[in-house]
């Protein structure tokens, strides 16, 4: 079953620490949805996150560009670096920790505009173009980056919520690069999409990796096998088993790992 | 799920093979009532719809006449004896002649003018020949004359309202049998305004004094306007959407994006959707105490029953405002933070605008529904007889007594000359077009934010 993946030829080493976690706890009101979990993401790298659902994958990583700050109940503990700066510390507006670290969000959402003001958005809040000529150029680059710019460079100005939903997606990608952020965080980006904009959004993943640190959380095994090289196991808010992704895939450490992978729990 | 299907005990009725075609008791019985009760829904509908129509009719057959009104058209010589006897034409010394001598010169006219005509006014006195002529007539003529003082001494073709008798007479409200018991007009004075239609002295043309003319006392019901009382309902419209729509968008946006959720803000919460159920007559209490007795502001203007109204439609925007605040999804909010925008950018860049078409419904029905406002006024004195228009809005108009269409609808089913029953159906329908135009207008504005979706 795991044959058809490319568990081979993953180049990990030799790269710097981008997001270091340590000892963080989420509760949400009563319930303790994440415990004690230290992560140490690596920049130019694609690292997934796996495991059932309600394990945490997700709850970690919306702390990473604090998302959780908008949930009245949330409380989160313990220390995430960027760059060595602690993301919750009060000095921090989250405001600019979320122009460094992009989100992509399950179900696309592009903003009801049109196609050149969703990538334009956060360029234009953030004062990052100075003129029309430099918005337009991150515009395009940023669709570029996400390859859609060829599908909709003559229709910039229709709306984005017309498009289909595997391009809807890749503008949203395209929005999230258009800051160019240092970490791109994606939360299962392919879960409403066909095998076929899942594939292209796959590739793309693969050539952001070059750019960016991407963490990304997956229901799909393959998916996580195919597209990352290193995989953090999650089961009842514990982080269970991180290592490089072949490793976890072919030879886990911890018996939960297995039972998940070979598909008897979760 | 192998083993499941395998076992356990058979369900269908042994030994009848039950048939497609056939239907069993149970289906039967089960679109019987799907049939009842898209019966039942069909029969309210038609309820509805068949009272609506027969209140709608009601009020168009008594009405839609009052848009109309008889009026009495002839030349009339400005006689410079009666009304400028010093022969000066000086406005001045001219004012001092009262409505008393124009009402003599306007009898001297219409006398004069049915003897040229040759009309026959056998039976008719010409004392009750005058009292044909509204009592307004004189007042209407000396404000031309005195508005006008080349006119004097010149032949000028009048137009006087008939008596309300005599319009009741053309628009069939009143008969021969009620004018014999009628102390206000005689049979024979109904024979003459035949021959007057018949002459075509005695016409009937749209009323344009019922939408722009000011109320007028129980004595001359035929001179009646609602200019003032529309005037009214505008300045008070415009303010209340002055006031309550910052406010109310202002303290929605708080509750839905700012404030924390504790006690207090439930407090609030449940507060609001509580004032929006209050009796409108408690907000008028409030408005007497507050507004007039505390605060000093003059009674019966425009102003108190904006400030009185806007209590009351508060809470009815703020609670649409904050329904179509939730309805923009939370993945609108998600993607605006996701890139970083502030909670304030997030608000006004997306969430606004997105809720816009739901605010501007939301509000313009609750301006509509303070249109039809009308207990809260009674109790601030905006139901005082009111015969001067209120000044501009920028010359203090708003502080200037006025009265509200929905109070003069009030006011005249009130009094008791019969020709006011025509008259407060008509102000009805004007309130009506007025509501149906505020509705259209929200339901255009809502399709056309809609479409930018």
């Amino acid at each position: 079953m795991m044959d058809d993946m490319r568990l081979v030829e993953r180049d990990v080493t030799q790269l710097q620490a981008k997001i270091e976690a340590k000892g963080v706890q989420v509760h949400y009101g009563e319930k303790h949805a994440l415990k004690d979990v230290d992560v140490t993401i690596l920049d130019r790298t694609v690292t997934a996150f796996i495991g059932p659902s309600g394990c945490g994958k997700s709850t970690f990583l919306r702390c990473l560009n604090r998302m959780n700050d908008t949930v009245a109940s949330a409380r989160v503990s313990g220390k995430i670096t960027l760059d060595g700066q602690d993301i919750y510390d009060p000095r921090v507006d989250p405001v600019q920790l979320r122009a460094k670290v992009g989100m992509v969000f399950q179900k696309p959402n592009p903003f009801p505009k049109s196609i050149y003001d969703n990538v334009a958005y956060g360029p234009k809040i953030h004062g990052l173009a100075r003129g029309k000529a430099e918005l337009d150029a991150i515009v395009e680059s940023s669709l570029k980056k996400a390859a859609l710019w060829n599908e909709v460079k003559d229709r910039l100005d229709a709306s984005g919520t017309g498009l289909s939903g595997g391009q809807q997606q890749r503008l949203c990608i395209a929005r999230a690069i258009a800051t160019s952020p240092e970490v791109l965080l994606m939360d299962e980006p392919c879960s409403a999409l066909d095998p076929i904009a899942t594939a292209q959004v796959e590739e793309l993943i693969d050539e952001l990796r070059s750019q960016f640190s991407v963490v990304i959380v997956t229901h799909s095994m393959q998916q996580a096998a195919r597209v990352s090289q290193k995989t953090a196991f999650f089961h009842l808010g514990n982080l269970v088993e991180y290592g490089e992704t072949g490793q976890i895939f072919t030879t886990p450490k911890d018996p939960r790992t297995e039972a998940y992978i070979t598909g008897r729990i979760g | 799920m192998t083993d499941m299907s395998a076992g356990g005990p058979d369900i269908r009725p042994a030994g009848k093979e039950s048939s497609l075609l056939a239907g069993s008791a149970r289906t039967r019985a089960r679109n019987a009532r799907e049939w009842r009760m898209k019966a039942y829904g069909i029969g309210a509908i038609v309820l509805s719809l068949s009272t609506l129509f027969f209140m709608l009719a009601t009020i168009l057959m008594d009405g839609v006449s009052a848009f109309r009104q008889a009026t009495i058209s002839f030349p009339l010589t400005v006689d410079a004896a009666i009304v400028d006897k010093a022969g000066n034409r000086n406005p001045e010394e001219m004012a001092k002649v009262t409505t008393i001598g124009y009402k003599r010169l306007l009898a001297q006219g219409f006398v004069a003018h049915l003897a040229a005509e040759g009309i026959d006014t056998a039976g008719v006195p010409e004392k009750d020949l005058v009292d044909m002529l509204s009592d307004d007539g004189p007042a209407r003529l000396r404000d031309m004359v005195l508005a006008d003082p080349s006119l004097v001494g010149q032949v000028v073709e009048v137009s006087v309202y008939a008596t309300g008798r005599i319009d009741g007479y053309l628009k069939g409200r009143v008969t021969r049998e009620t004018a014999e018991r009628d102390t206000n007009v005689t049979p024979e004075q109904l024979d003459l305004a035949d021959n007057l239609v018949a002459a075509g002295l005695l016409t009937m043309p749209f009323n344009w004094g019922f939408l722009t003319g000011p109320d007028a006392s129980d004595l001359r019901p035929e001179a009646s306007g609602l200019g003032v009382a529309i005037i009214g309902s505008l300045y008070m419209m415009v303010m209340v959407a002055l006031f309550t729509v910052p406010v109310g968008v202002a303290a929605s946006i708080y509750l839905e994006e700012f404030a924390p959720k504790n006690r207090l803000t439930d407090l609030i919460e449940v507060n609001i959707s509580n004032l929006a159920a209050v009796p409108s007559i408690v907000f008028g209490i409030l408005g007497l105490a507050i507004f007039i007795n505390f605060m000093g502001l003059p009674q019966s203007s425009s102003l108190v029953g904006a400030l009185v109204i806007s209590l009351m439609t508060l809470p009815t925007i703020i609670i649409a405002t904050r329904a179509a605040i939730r309805a923009v999804p939370p993945s609108i909010r998600d993607a605006a933070m996701g890139v970083g925008a502030s909670k304030m950018q997030v608000v006004f860049h997306h969430v606004l605008p997105l809720a816009m078409p739901g605010i501007m419904t939301g509000t313009i029905l609750g301006l509509a529904s303070a249109l039809g406002e009308t207990a809260p006024l009674l109790l601030i004195g905006m139901v005082a007889f009111v015969t001067n228009y209120p000044a501009g809005p920028l010359e203090g108009g708003v502080m200037d007594p006025a009265t509200a269409l929905p109070v003069q609808v009030y006011s005249w089913a009130s009094r008791s000359d019969p020709a006011f029953i025509e008259r407060s159906s008509g102000a009805i329908i004007v309130l009506l077009v007025f509501l149906v135009i505020m509705n259209v207008a929200a339901i255009l504005l809502r399709r056309r934010f809609e479409r930018r979706w």
